[in-house]
Formats: C-alpha cells, structure tokens, sequence
C-alpha cells in the first residue's frame, strides 16, 4: 500500500514532484539535505543552472573519485563539479544575487509553514542552536520559495500550521508547500490545496494539517 | 611594499590578548590553515572570531576553540563542531548568528567605507528583536552594521609580492570582503610569485588591501567527501 511507502521512497516522491517546478532556464538555489536531492531528478533536455550561495553559479555534477578538488564544494559542504559555463565569486556577490531576487527559484527544507507563508526551519528552542545559514536571505531573495518537507512530524502531527510556533525563519515568504500528501499554494494568506499524491484523499489531506485548507477549483488528485 | 613573512610564527605575532580578527573560509575550505595553527601555538586568548563557521573538532578554526582562546563567535552556521556547543551551553563563549548574506555584507561594508545598511534578511524573526525595521517600498528592512576586524587571516591560490590576490574556485568565499575589513590582513598563499606575473584582468583582490603575505602548504582536508561512480 501506497501510504507505507518507506523514508527513502517519501522522499524521492517529494523530490521528483519539486522538480517539476523547475522550468528549462531557470536559475535555482537548492537548500542543504532532501532539497539537494532535487538535482538528481532534472530531466534530460531541461537546461538549469544550480545556485551554491558559497560562491558557484552552475553546479555540476557530483566529481568521479580522481576529479576531486578540495576547494571546490556545495553549500552542504559536499566536493561537486563546475557544469560548463559556470562562475565563481564571492559570498558579498553571492547573497547579492540572492537578495536582488535574480533566482527565478528556492527550494527549501521545512520544519513549520504557516498558512500565511511564514516558514520556520533552522532553530529548536532547548535545542543547540546551529545558525540559520544563509536560509533568512535566500527565503528573501528568489522570485518563487517552494518548501518541501514531510507532511507531519515524526509523531504524526501537522507540520503546516496556522501559525509556527518554533522561531522564524522569514515571515509571509512561501508561495508554495510540496509534501508527500500534497501540493499547497499560500494565496492572499490563505493555504490553497492544489495537488493531492497518489494514495491519499483529500479528508486525510485536511485531517493532517491544522491550516485551514481552501480547495482549489481545479484540485487534481491522485496527482503524483 | 608589503611584509613578506618566512614564517608563520612571524605573521601573527602582533596579534594580542583581545584583539578581533576575521578568518576567511565556508567550512573547511579556503581557510588560512597554517595561520590558524599559528595562532594556537601563539596562546593568543579572548579573541573575538568572525568567520562564517568555527571549522570541526579537530582542525580549522575548532583548534583555537579547543585551546579556549575564542572569547566570542561571529558566524552563521556552527552545527559542525561539538566543543562549540559545549562551550556555548557551559556559558564559556559567547555567540552572535548572523544570516550568511547579512554576515558577508556587513563584511562587505566594513570594508568598504559603510557603516550600516538594511537588509530583508531576518525581519519578523528572533534576530530583528529590538532591531531597527523601516519600510521601504512597502517592505520591510533591518538596519544591520557593518564589521571591521583588527586583523584578517585569509587564503588565496596566488599572491603576488605587491598583495595582489587570486582565489581558487569556491575557496574564494569570505576571502575577499575580510581583505579589505581588516586593519591588517595577512594573507596565506599557495604560490607567491613574481611582481607582474598576475594579469591585472585577473585580480581578484588588488593589492592595496593586502599588507602581508606568506606562502605555504595546506593539507585541504575534506568534510564531505562525495563522489559518483563511473569512467
């Protein structure tokens, strides 16, 4: 059955889904973890250029073991290649490209969304405090913030609330959720069901979050 | 004419108890590793760090945290570094988070003559608290302010014996704002060469920001070695 998909299965589904918000020509910023795993979906013949906000415009691929270059890495910190055409700069450069909103696209990772859009991934109170990384920018910088994440936590409670309650990472910031239930856009500060997965209804859908969920005109179920 | 040092014991030896200093890198790479090593052995204490990480347990930056010699930690990401929270929850070194574009800028601007700017970065979360927001455009900004440091440690691929400076792929990173936001910057090379041998078109940080350079060999070690399988 569908629902028992396991972890990996999960996140894969939602990876393959984020990529379709790619279109051939953009210029994306992938955040660290299941967002990164994105680029391993693209489809052949579309023509993207990966952002790193430590300083590479054109993320290659992953090196082969005798291509490594110590000094070139990802923002997750992982060794990575240079695709043809792309450059190097400095981080001063790199967020002023993110903050001048010149990426059509962000995809990032989620503990919380809001139905207003606010998104909170980077810190747990009680918790060691990590840093936010270059997260508050980019959530400020790219034309389209898509955040996908797991539909609930790990206690099977809503993770897309009507208001976060762990510290924010940028208010009013997300146009759009992909989990591995549904798709939702956030409209005029009101949460849009859009695209159900295969395997769920729209009640379990609804059941699973405690945003008020409107629902599209032009729902599609079974969606992906 | 710049200091040209022969050791790295020399390049830090006036930085003193208290002083602030930027350390360029993003993780592990582009760092000034033998400068850092120096400046353990130096003993050098309550030192304010901004670098954007504090480098792991056992190298990099985490080598002075390590000898207790930070006082306090400007950065925006910290999470690889166990002696770092320890630190932090023992209430033995203090630290302020800065988002990563907002910490390169106020680099940026520190250098470059501009005291403070506004930034979207961070309005609406805990980092605005009792922070200036003004609107513009009917959006929101935070006043941020700039950083200076009283000594910057970075690393370039090539310098050459007038301070000019180019960096290696994504080892450029802070490199280059730090350069110019310190009083004195001491720059770690790979190769220095010769006055003229760097085509000025390919200059990434001009001389005059650079007042002493030195060439060494780092080892590069890797956090997150990843590779694909293939011919």
């Amino acid at each position: 059955m569908i629902k028992q998909l396991d972890k990996v299965s999960v996140r894969e589904r939602i990876a393959r889904r984020a990529e379709k918000e790619i279109e051939s020509g953009y210029y994306v910023n992938l955040g660290i973890g299941m967002p990164t795993m994105v680029a391993n979906y693209i489809q052949e013949g579309k023509q993207v250029v990966l952002q790193s906000e430590n300083g590479l415009l054109g993320i290659g691929k992953s090196p082969l073991e005798t291509e490594v270059d110590p000094d070139l890495i990802n923002a997750g910190k992982e060794t990575v290649t240079a695709q043809a055409g792309a450059s190097y700069f400095s981080n001063a450069e790199s967020f002023a490209m993110i903050r001048g909103e010149h990426l059509n696209l962000a995809i990032l990772g989620g503990m919380e969304v809001s139905e207003a859009g606010d998104l909170a991934n980077w810190m747990i109170p009680g918790k060691m405090i990590k840093g936010m990384g270059g997260a508050m920018d980019i959530v400020h910088g790219a034309k389209k913030i898509v955040v996908i994440m797991d539909h609930v936590n790990k206690h099977n409670e809503p993770k897309i609330l009507k208001k976060c309650s762990l510290p924010l990472t940028g208010e009013q910031v997300v146009n759009r959720i992909i989990t591995d239930r549904a798709v939702m856009d956030v409209e005029e500060n009101e949460l849009v069901l859009v695209e159900v997965a295969e395997g769920w209804t729209v009640e379990e859908v609804i059941a699973s979050t405690e945003a008020e969920l409107k629902i599209s005109d032009y729902l599609q179920t079974g969606a992906y | 004419m710049k200091t040209i040092y022969t050791s790295f014991e020399d390049a830090v030896k006036n930085i003193q108890d208290g002083s602030t200093i930027m350390v360029g890198g993003f993780g592990l790479v582009g760092i000034p590793e033998n400068l850092i090593l120096a400046l353990v052995n130096s003993q050098v204490k309550h030192l304010t760090v901004i670098s954007n990480n504090c480098g792991v347990d056992d190298w990099g930056l985490g080598l002075l945290l390590k000898n207790k010699q930070i006082d306090k930690m400007i950065g925006s990401y910290v999470g690889e570094n166990k002696e770092f929270e320890r630190q932090v929850l023992a209430g033995e070194l203090e630290v302020e988070l800065t988002p990563q574009g907002t910490l390169a800028e106020r680099i940026r601007a520190g250098g470059a003559g501009i005291p403070a700017f506004y930034t979207p970065a961070g309005v609406g979360t805990p980092i605005a608290d009792g922070g200036e927001v003004r609107i513009f455009d009917n959006k929101e900004y935070l006043l941020q302010t700039a950083l200076k440091a009283d000594f910057s440690l970075i690393r370039a691929a090539v310098g050459d014996y007038a301070g000019n400076l180019v960096y290696n792929k994504t080892a450029r990173n802070f490199n280059p704002m730090m350069a110019a936001a310190g009083k004195v910057t001491i720059a770690e090379v790979e190769q220095l060469v010769e006055t003229g041998s760097i085509d000025p078109d390919h200059v990434h940080t001009p001389g005059i920001y650079v007042q002493g350079l030195i060439e060494g060999k780092q080892e590069k070690r890797i956090e997150r070695l990843t590779v694909r399988q293939g011919m």
